[in-house]
């Protein structure tokens, strides 16, 4: 058991990378991308959501959303399938509203450090993603839990290296268009590049 | 009037394309790139949310408080992606599975959201709809150009349409294998970028647009 919970971690941080395999995210990963201290900061916002909001999401999916699953309720047949969108999304932009607001009120120090990523989060699409991986591959609820946090610890990797090389290539002499949005594709891509290598990993 | 609606639809395409310059919807803009197929189905996919969701938001832009307008443009763009999505089952079912998350991601790409927030909150709904359009298509031109290249040297097809003969199939043609990979999206997106910037100077950045959105107490760049 706990060997299937190790192996799904180390594919959601490495093999399956939010950010570099999947693409997720994406806007933020370029927009906060040039300082480590702020990527660090919003790293640590994105695993601390996705570790809430990806099980809580599982929860809703089993015992509201999927098909039969409103049979504790004595309705068998309903199936709100469509309604998953709209219900995952809804669910984020609260619990990260929540979460500030918890944060706020009993943990300044840590409000002080990821307060202004919060909202952001909320349309980041790596969160959502991550919530409609879990639905489409039928994640339990503890799988869902390993699934957030490790997909939040690949993407926090890679935005806090992307932003350390960044800070570096500052001396470099770019070519002028190119700079800026421009090679830091290109750094993604080589990343990404990398990280592929982790995908010979059998597990 | 016209020239006003023509704006609309045509700067998006090259001066201010929502990927290249707005750094905006990256994420599906990569992911769903490796067949045309897919990507033109996306394409037209995201237009049409960005059109209606831009109307919607546009004719009711005076009756919502400010202080609840992103849930509401949320809820709205949500509503039309679950029709979409139902629409592509229904009638592209192979297609819809390819995309798989990626439909459900169409709610949180900024293109959507930022001409939601950035246009249809200030304008009539006839140029809202217009806008909607015009970023949906410079979003789905730079969408069909990587899929293009993608598809071309990764499989030797153009629409599923055999243009170059691969080796496996008895061929001469021995497909680039990296191009189906995600790194060559990244590679393709920044020449992409460096191209239209070669040819525009005035694009070159001194900051992220989107940037200096997201930076808390904006930082001058040092270039």
């Amino acid at each position: 058991m706990l060997e299937h919970y190790l192996s799904l971690a180390t594919k959601s941080i490495f093999v399956e990378n939010m950010a570099l395999a999947f693409f997720l995210g994406m806007c933020s990963f370029l927009a906060c991308s040039k300082k480590v201290e702020t990527a660090l900061g919003l790293g640590l916002a994105v695993i601390f959501v996705l570790t809430v909001t990806t099980p809580l999401n599982q929860l809703l999916n089993d015992n509201v959303l999927a098909p039969g699953s409103l049979a504790w309720a004595g309705l068998p047949n309903v199936d709100l399938s469509f309604l998953t969108f709209l219900t995952l999304i809804g669910t984020i932009a609260a619990s990260v509203q929540i979460v500030e607001m918890i944060l706020d009120r009993y943990v300044p120090q840590l409000y002080n450090a990821l307060g202004v990523f919060l909202p952001l989060i909320a349309v980041n699409c790596a969160i959502l993603g991550a919530s409609l991986f879990m639905v489409e591959r039928d994640y339990t609820l503890g799988e869902a839990t390993v699934f957030g946090l490790g997909s939040g610890i690949g993407w926090a990797l890679a935005i806090v290296a992307l932003a350390a090389i960044r800070e570096r290539l500052k001396y470099s002499n770019v070519p002028e268009p190119l700079r800026g949005l421009g090679v830091a594709f290109i750094l993604v891509g080589l990343m990404s590049l990398g990280f592929m290598a982790f995908s010979g990993i059998q597990l | 009037m016209m020239s006003k609606e023509r704006e609309a639809l045509l700067d998006p395409l090259f001066d201010n394309n929502p990927i290249g310059l707005q750094v905006l919807g990256i994420c599906s803009a990569l992911a769903v790139t490796t067949k045309m197929e897919v990507a033109f189905v996306m394409s037209m996919a995201v237009i049409a949310v960005t059109a209606l969701s831009s109307v919607a938001v546009s004719s009711i832009r005076n009756y919502v408080p400010s202080s609840i307008r992103i849930i509401v443009q949320l809820t709205i763009i949500a509503s039309l992606v679950i029709i979409t999505d139902q629409i592509l089952k229904a009638f592209v079912y192979d297609i819809s599975k390819q995309l798989s998350v990626f439909v459900g991601l169409i709610i949180t790409n900024c293109i959507v959201m930022g001409r939601a927030e950035a246009y249809a909150m200030q304008n009539p709904p006839k140029l809202a709809f217009i806008d909607g359009i015009g970023n949906g298509l410079g979003y789905g031109l730079v969408l069909m150009l990587v899929a293009f290249v993608r598809e071309l040297f990764g499989s030797g097809k153009v629409f599923g349409i055999t243009i170059l003969q691969t080796v496996n199939e008895g061929g001469w043609y021995v497909p680039n294998g990296l191009m189906l990979l995600a790194p060559a999206a990244f590679f393709l997106i920044g020449g992409f970028i460096w191209v239209v910037r070669s040819y525009k100077p005035e694009q070159v950045e001194e900051d992220f647009s989107v940037g200096a959105l997201f930076e808390p107490g904006y930082e001058v760049h040092l270039r």
